[in-house]
């Protein structure tokens, strides 16, 4: 519980997060930026596992442990998600997603 | 084994046998011994159904055998033949006996032809013994699905077109038709306990009005697109025009028949009061059928195109026959319906064996080729006359029947329709005359000199067609007494 | 007394059609021609024999003829009373057939031994001579209605074969297709009209259709369709079929086009019997047509018959090629048959027309068989058609000149030969029933005269022209069948008909209208005197004559156009303004249509497909998206 700060402030803030990556993420055509996009969705799904736990069941700590989950998770993604995009970098000199639409055909 | 399981079971065991069959040679030999054993297996089932009924059995199906198949669902594989359909199973293995002899010469991946033609077979017959929706819904659906591949592998033309184009609409028709076998299933069992597929237990019970009245017209434009049934024809004229020889000779002279013994079997005999509904409607789409095709079919400068609008008009003669709905006009209809399968089985070989030599089917490239192929020509000509329905053929019998039934409605609209039907018979005489008479007579061409004779296999297959045309023909007291005992308790429900 | 040997006379003929169709590849020329000779004497003798048995022996029972059904099976089967057999059925009519058809068959399968000689279709000849034989006794023999359209079908198609003999020229291939097609829909008629009167009749039988009280009966039922009852149009309906297999006007096109057969088929098929098929119908349904409503059904035979003798006697002076002047002029013959059964009453002597129909049917047979197999002898000594290429042909061909000379005085009527006798019947038939159409007969009699000796003097006489090869008297096979119709024609006349053929079967005797003769007889001889004028020697009167009635000519020359159009109605209005838009509409709306909603499906996946991009963040976008919406529409679902 944190003096002068209600749950429902929090909650906006990490919604806030969420949708700026979501629209990041719709919108970017830069591989590293809908990287980012992603990272700040996780983001704020963790903050928002803290936070509820902590406001509704102070006595436990399962948000805390799926937090940690979450931040090791995106930790390894982030890092195959930039072993991907480097190598692709490698091979068609961009990190645009419109040049990669050739992977379809 | 009981009779009538041999008929799906020996096809079968030739599509093994032919599996481990080496050569175009043992191909073909292995078809033709399995087709002579099936054929002269159907000649025994005609033997023996007429045993069984002189010995004084009255059930309206014989040999009947029932094995619950499918749990669940109570789906029986469940058999039995009357006289209508011992007939229809003649017809079906003379046509692919005469079928495999026509095509005796097939070069490209003989085998596999082979065994689509049979698994198509095996179809038909399966559809022909079965009494139970599912099952004869399923053997109908393996009747239509080789037709894709026998169309769009061994075709010509826009093969991919056609073939594309008659499965697809066939398959729209069979789920049109499923929606009405399951309608029938789901209201099979008004009191509670389980559904059932099977017809004469339907039959038994009077399905209310709204029901009939509901799912009689998805039955009837399900089988009736495969008979041709105006405006769900224009399958046939593509589809035929590009099947090799073979296939346009089952197609036509087999599988299009199956359109009109569904109706009868399944769609007027479980829905008497739908049938009295939707009669006059579908009079009206059957006639236009018949005239239509024959007005159609004077246009056409493609031989197979001519055939297949002429299937078009004779088909619909089977529907008005169907839908006259008294004893002489469906002794009638299916009468037409051996007799078309015949005719134009063996005007569609014919017309292949013309093709084979001059490599056209074109008419006005033609003429003058009685000088050169006799045999070919006297056969086309008696074909083209059987046709038209001249008395000695088959033809003449069956529109007759069809007409006289037709005449005993004395109401302006029925005269009307008859007299429409009737008059079919002189279009029908205008463009036959005319193919007859552009291709077989007139002068000759010189590079047609040196067309080379028919070959006995082509001889054998088309025989045997004039034989049965013929006999049909002469002697149509004979079938006639098989069909109208098998009819009557069918006429005894509406 | 058992006649179901009768039926011989059917199986004997077909058998040879069976054998020599089966076989025609292996049986080589003459021998077919003497097979097909000695099965038609065979059916000849007993078909004699038989006629000779009714006329004399079995057929009269208490002074009245009897319908003697000899032989009957039933073929197919429709209710209890409905059915069609295959039957034989003698009384006056087919007996008087039996004499007719197997007689002159008899002499033109002699004939055709010498005029076929050498032809490659030698076997395929006298197989189809053999199937027309068959199928024309079937159909005087037939005991049942519907058993006479079966045979009615059977002789088309031997028709057609037989004009198509030489398939290899396209005039002879569209000959057979016009007349098989127009007679095929006169057939429609007679089908449709044998339909509707079963179905009130409810028998095809003869013997119940033509009984009086079966009649009575009858007259009373039906509906009525434009003021005349069902059955009478039944019955303008049948005679529609009749006046298709015997040429009336309107249905006439086809026989003058079918002279392309080889000439005896014209003269057995197109002159002596299957053309006069339609005679017999209305003969052998007699009594329905004069009771049935007042006999209106007959008047229109008399109307269509009066109308046909004139237009087609007309049209026959004008021609050139002399198979066609016969043509016509059996078509005008016909004609007074056709009239003579339609003044004519049902009892005693009263039925004086329905005798004289049957008894010109008779003498016509026999000397229009005759001209024809005369005109055959001289085409094959000239090897032309034209009579401008014939003339003083007597001084070559004796034979034929007599025989000819011989059947154009019967047809013109001129004492004491055969044509007389039945015309002269004919002409007081209609005299004393209707005086307009005694007027028309009397007038067509000298038209009648006049073309034939047109014919005959053109032929015979007129002068030489440049032969390449001199013309020489024909083969005996060819002379003695000449001779033998020859014959009949001079003395057949002497018959008593009136004894053997009435419509009420009871014979009565006939009286000579000497004055009527006597008026008939003497414009028949204006007729031959006008045509002795215009053509016993090279003149160019008879050009002039004709340039004297100018435009009426050229219609007449041009048969008044009536081929052309048909030939409009079929070609043009049937052909491009039916058909092509039938097959149109077939390829473009109904298989559009079909092809549209196949096409649809394409188009639309086409147009969604566009959603499975593939790319992550649409699919992110589409999912957001979605959740979002759900979950508004949640939010006011819940609140």
């Amino acid at each position: 519980m944190i003096e002068g700060v209600s749950i429902y402030e929090i909650l906006t803030l990490t919604t806030t997060v969420f949708f700026i990556g979501v629209y990041g993420f719709v919108t970017r055509k830069n591989l590293m930026a809908m990287l980012i996009s992603i990272e700040l969705i996780l983001n704020s799904a963790a903050i928002n596992f803290v936070v509820v736990n902590k406001y509704l069941f102070p006595a436990k700590m399962d948000g805390d442990i799926f937090s940690i989950f979450i931040i090791a998770i995106a930790a390894g993604e982030t890092a195959l998600a930039l072993a991907i995009i480097i190598n692709l970098y490698r091979l068609i000199m961009s990190v645009k997603t419109k040049d990669l639409e050739t992977m379809k055909h | 084994m009981d009779i009538l399981s041999l008929f799906v079971t020996v096809p079968i065991l030739t599509v093994i046998v032919l599996m481990f069959a080496k050569g175009k040679k043992q191909y073909r030999v292995v078809a033709l011994v399995g087709f002579i054993i099936q054929t002269l297996m159907s000649f025994n089932l005609i033997y023996q159904y007429l045993h069984v009924r002189a010995l004084g059995d009255k059930s309206i199906m014989v040999f009947t055998k029932d094995l619950l198949w499918f749990a669940p669902m109570n789906i029986h594989y469940a058999i039995g033949v009357d006289g209508i359909s011992v007939l229809m199973i003649v017809l079906t293995s003379v046509i692919v006996l005469a079928g495999i002899f026509i095509s005796w010469d097939v070069d490209d991946l003989p085998k596999e032809f082979f065994i689509s033609l049979i698994v198509l077979a095996t179809g038909v017959f399966g559809f022909f013994i079965s009494v139970d929706l599912f099952t004869l819904f399923l053997f109908y659906e393996l009747a239509v699905i080789p037709m894709y591949l026998l169309i769009g592998i061994w075709g010509s033309g826009p093969r991919e077109y056609a073939s594309m184009k008659l499965t697809l609409m066939l398959m729209g028709a069979s789920a049109v038709l499923l929606i009405g076998i399951l309608g029938l299933y789901f209201h099979s069992a008004p009191n509670g306990g389980p559904h059932t597929f099977n017809i004469f237990e339907i039959a038994k019970l009077n399905l209310p009005v709204g029901v009939q009245r509901l799912f009689f017209p998805f039955i009837f434009v399900g089988f009736g697109t495969i008979s041709a049934l105006f405006p769900f024809h224009t399958w046939s004229p593509d589809g035929h025009s590009s099947a090799p020889t073979a296939v346009s000779m089952l197609h036509a002279g087999v599988l299009m028949k199956m359109g009109g013994y569904g109706i009868f079997r399944i769609a007027m005999y479980l829905m008497p009061q739908g049938t009295h509904f939707w009669t006059n409607f579908f009079l009206v789409l059957a006639i236009t059928g018949v005239v239509y095709g024959a007005f159609a079919a004077i246009k056409q400068t493609d031989l197979k195109y001519i055939n297949a609008y002429s299937s078009v008009s004779h088909l619909g003669l089977v529907l008005v026959g169907l839908l006259m709905i008294n004893q002489i006009a469906w002794k009638g209809a299916m009468l037409q319906t051996l007799s078309h399968g015949f005719t134009t089985a063996l005007l569609f070989a014919l017309i292949g064996v013309v093709y084979g030599r001059t490599h056209t089917r074109i008419i006005s490239k033609m003429s003058g080729l009685l000088v050169f192929i006799p045999v070919i020509g006297i056969l086309f000509v008696l074909a083209g006359l059987a046709n038209l329905g001249l008395p000695g053929f088959s033809g003449f019998v069956s529109e007759m029947n069809i007409f006289v039934g037709a005449f005993q409605h004395a109401d302006t609209f029925h005269r009307i329709i008859t007299i429409l039907a009737a008059s079919s018979i002189v279009i029908t005489a205008v463009y036959i005359l005319r193919v007859v008479g552009k291709i077989m007579m007139g002068p000759t061409m010189k590079e047609y000199a040196n067309l080379p004779g028919i070959t006995w296999y082509e001889k054998t297959g088309t025989y045997i067609l004039m034989i049965f045309i013929v006999l049909i023909g002469t002697l149509p007291f004979w079938f006639g007494n098989i069909l109208s005992d098998s009819i009557r308790p069918f006429i005894e429900r509406l | 007394m058992d006649l179901s040997y009768t039926v011989l006379i059917l199986i004997i003929p077909l058998f040879v059609f069976l054998l020599l169709g089966l076989f025609f590849r292996r049986i080589k020329a003459p021998l077919s021609g003497y097979i097909g000779v000695a099965g038609l004497t065979v059916t000849s003798l007993i078909s004699f024999f038989v006629a000779f048995e009714y006329f004399f022996k079995i057929g009269m029972v208490d002074g009245a003829y009897q319908k003697i059904v000899a032989f009957k099976f039933v073929w197919l089967h429709f209710t209890s009373t409905m059915s069609i057999s295959i039957g034989v059925m003698l009384d006056p009519l087919s007996a008087v057939m039996l004499i007719v058809v197997p007689l002159v068959s008899w002499m033109v399968h002699i004939y055709s031994l010498g005029y076929m000689k050498g032809d490659r279709g030698f076997t395929r000849f006298y197989a189809f001579l053999s199937l027309f034989t068959f199928s024309m006794l079937g159909l005087v023999l037939a005991s049942n209605l519907f058993e006479i359209y079966i045979f009615w079908e059977l002789v088309g198609v031997s028709s057609y074969s037989l004009i198509g003999f030489y398939y290899e020229k396209p005039s002879a291939v569209l000959a057979a297709k016009k007349a098989f097609i127009v007679t095929r829909f006169a057939d429609l008629g007679f089908l449709i009209g044998l339909l509707i009167l079963s179905y009130y009749a409810k028998t095809f039988d003869f013997v119940n259709l033509t009984s009086l009280t079966f009649i009575h009966n009858l007259s009373g039922i039906g509906t009525t369709f434009i003021g005349l009852s069902v059955i009478t149009w039944a019955l303008i309906l049948i005679f529609v079929g009749g006046a298709g297999k015997s040429a009336m006007f309107p249905l006439h096109i086809w026989l003058p086009d079918a002279m392309e057969g080889p000439t005896p088929v014209s003269a057995l098929i197109h002159a002596a019997t299957m053309v006069v098929a339609g005679v017999f119908l209305v003969a052998r349904l007699f009594p329905l047509y004069y009771f049935i409503e007042g006999g209106i059904a007959l008047d229109v035979v008399t109307v269509v018959g009066t109308f046909t003798i004139l237009f087609a006697a007309i049209i026959a002076i004008t021609q050139h090629d002399i198979k066609r002047v016969l043509a016509f002029s059996t078509i005008s013959q016909i004609g007074y048959m056709m009239l003579a059964l339609g003044i004519s009453k049902y009892e005693g002597p009263e039925g004086l027309g329905y005798m004289a129909a049957m008894f010109h049917l008779f003498t016509h047979a026999m000397f229009k068989a005759l001209l024809f197999l005369g005109a055959g002898s001289i085409i094959h000594s000239v090897h032309s058609n034209y009579m401008q290429d014939m003339g003083g042909l007597r001084k070559y061909m004796p034979i034929t000149h007599i025989t000819f000379l011989i059947a154009a005085l019967a047809i013109s009527g001129i004492p004491p030969f055969a044509g007389f006798f039945s015309k002269d019947a004919i002409l007081a038939a209609a005299f004393e029933h209707h005086k307009v159409v005694w007027f028309t007969g009397w007038f067509v009699a000298g038209l009648t005269a006049f073309y034939m000796f047109r014919l005959y003097f053109r032929i015979f006489w007129w002068n030489d022209p440049k032969y390449e090869h001199t013309p020489h008297e024909s083969p005996k096979s060819m002379t003695i069948p000449l001779m033998v119709l020859a014959f009949m024609a001079a003395f057949s006349g002497f018959i008593p008909f009136s004894h053997f053929v009435s419509p009420d079967y009871v014979p009565f005797s006939e009286h000579m209208e000497w004055g009527l003769a006597g008026a008939s007889v003497g414009i028949g001889l204006v007729g031959i005197i006008l045509a002795w004028i215009l053509y016993k020697k090279e003149n160019d009167l008879s050009t002039r004559f004709a340039l004297a009635f100018g435009l009426f000519y050229k219609w007449a020359y041009h048969k008044f156009y009536i081929d052309e159009l048909y030939m409009f109605v079929t070609k043009e209005i049937i052909f491009k303004h039916i058909s092509a838009p039938f097959a149109w509409f077939d390829r473009h709306v109904v298989d559009g249509t079909m092809n549209g909603i196949g096409n649809s499906t394409v188009w639309i996946s086409e147009k969604i497909k566009g959603l499975q991009s593939g790319r992550v963040q649409d699919y992110a976008m589409y999912f957001v998206s979605g959740a979002t919406v759900i979950s508004m529409i949640l939010w006011f679902l819940i609140k």
